[in-house]
């Protein structure tokens, strides 16, 4: 049992899915990117689009790209706070195919020009779910320490990061792999039962197929 | 552990052991880091309180804001229907949850949507007895393991089970919370849950243009008043009559059959009257 499930989380209102969640899928795009945000196209589905300026699901996101956590007092100013960065942004209802009610897609740019889409759902009371990243299923809640990994598909890269992760006693709690085709883009989510230190994040970035490696903490 | 109140009661009786004293023994965090966190908890329902009295806030919909401060008024002039405590506490979840609509900063309870029920009560009971807030933790760990068997035995979730999931769970909550404050038994602890719940059987969730504000915070309201009535109940040694387990069963049941035009998606109830629609 955990009793913060029901009392919590301490977050800004009006509504743990709508704002709350809004806000952490922000932030765990942002941390995908792993760059400051400067131009983000974000399209909301089904009741994210329908009440999203009355819930604040517009603030919520931005401050997420701006890294707030969902109880920063400054959440409530964050469309002032990005423009004053210089962040360009636009908002889209849209409907997407397939998607849970409450949906966000977002198209990030970075400064260092890094580039990202990643599309999550709020899946009630502030818990969020990772569908998919540049296209492809990635299926992660965030709820424990995250490594994600972007790689060719070829053979031996998942036993090569399995090789580095055990060779630094790092247990994996879960572990999902998608790949677009044989021999194409493909991406590797790794839920662990420990924090990952830079140190391990350059030995999986030195194994020959991985493109990007990123150690994401809970959000 | 087994989620059933009455699995609580029993193990209670048979270590005997206080509802918070078990309940900090079956959770996952330790208890130190538990009361820290629940004192925090605590703070922060204490400020949204004060800060939803603020006369001019509103919220972006502009459908609310203000109006706590108009019901404390109303009650320091003498101009309510009741006197003493049940003013209080209305007043105290109008606020919260209106501090809420606003964005303001508050804690889930179980749900944003009723989070004003479970502080009015607790931050009421401390100004009428004087309770320490180490107390009030323990108030919120009891409510925390009434919501903790109701999430895994029905749900609190507008979207699944209605406004009896949300305000029904936070009353059942409050209630349970102030009975145990108040020196009840655990059994007595539980039957105020029966009777919270049983009064809102039905309670249908239908948020007006889909937000978080009509009717939800007045049902924040009308939450601490059944929880206090619950309570009251349950304080008077009336046993609830159908057992706490199987109301909460009952609420599954009741849910499962609302159409999803009740179940938080603004298209029935109070979303679909006229008047709101045009707005």
């Amino acid at each position: 049992m955990n009793l913060f499930d029901i009392i919590g989380p301490v977050m800004i209102g009006p509504s743990s899915s709508h704002t709350a969640g809004a806000a952490r899928i922000g932030r765990m795009a942002k941390r995908l990117l792993d760059d400051e945000v400067v131009r983000a196209e974000i399209y909301l589905h089904g009741s994210f689009a329908k009440t999203y300026i009355g819930h604040g699901t517009d603030r919520a996101v931005i401050g997420g790209l701006l890294d707030m956590a969902v109880d920063h007092p400054d959440l409530r100013n964050a469309l002032n706070i990005a423009r004053d960065r210089g962040m360009a942004f636009s908002f889209v209802p849209t409907e997407l195919k397939d998607a849970h009610p409450n949906t966000i897609r977002l198209h990030l740019w970075g400064k260092s020009g890094s580039e990202i889409v990643v599309q999550a759902a709020s899946i009630g009371g502030g818990e969020i779910r990772v569908e998919t990243i540049n296209g492809l299923e990635a299926g992660f809640r965030g709820k424990q320490h995250t490594l994600v990994i972007f790689h060719r598909d070829v053979p031996g890269v998942i036993a090569e990061v399995s090789r580095v992760l055990g060779q630094k006693n790092l247990n994996i709690a879960t572990m999902r792999v998608f790949r677009e085709s044989v021999g194409g883009r493909a991406v590797m989510a790794l839920e662990m039962d420990d924090v990952i230190y830079p140190a391990t994040l350059d030995a999986l970035k030195s194994i020959p197929g991985i493109q990007r490696a990123i150690s994401l903490e809970k959000v | 552990m087994e989620y059933a109140l009455k699995w609580w009661e029993n193990t209670c009786m048979e270590k005997h052991l206080s509802l918070p004293e078990l309940a900090v023994m079956e959770d996952e965090g330790d208890k130190e880091t538990i009361y820290a966190r629940m004192q925090n908890a605590l703070e922060v329902m204490r400020q949204a309180a004060e800060e939803g009295f603020d006369p001019d806030r509103r919220s972006m919909s502009g459908l609310t804001g203000g109006q706590a401060y108009k019901y404390r008024e109303s009650l320091l002039n003498g101009k309510t229907a009741t006197r003493g405590m049940l003013g209080r506490a209305g007043a105290r979840a109008l606020a919260i949850a209106e501090c809420n609509a606003v964005m303001g900063r508050i804690v889930a309870a179980p749900t944003a949507g009723a989070c004003g029920i479970l502080p009015a009560l607790l931050l009421t009971l401390q100004e009428d007895y004087g309770f320490t807030d180490r107390q009030l933790c323990d108030g919120l760990i009891v409510a925390g393991v009434v919501g903790d068997v109701i999430a895994n035995r029905a749900s609190v979730s507008g979207a699944q089970g209605g406004c009896q999931a949300e305000c029904g769970s936070a009353a059942a909550m409050a209630a349970a919370a102030a009975v145990y404050l108040r020196g009840g038994s655990v059994k007595q602890v539980f039957d105020a849950v029966g009777f919270a719940l049983m009064n809102v059987m039905g309670l249908v969730c239908d948020p007006v243009q889909g937000l978080v504000e009509v009717p939800c915070v007045f049902r924040n309201v009308s939450g601490v008043a059944g929880a206090l009535v619950a309570a009251d109940l349950a304080l008077s040694c009336i046993p609830c009559p159908i057992p706490p387990d199987e109301v909460i069963d009952a609420m599954k049941q009741v849910g499962d059959a609302l159409p999803p035009s009740l179940r938080e998606t603004g298209e029935g109830g109070c979303a679909a009257c006229p008047s709101m629609c045009k707005r």
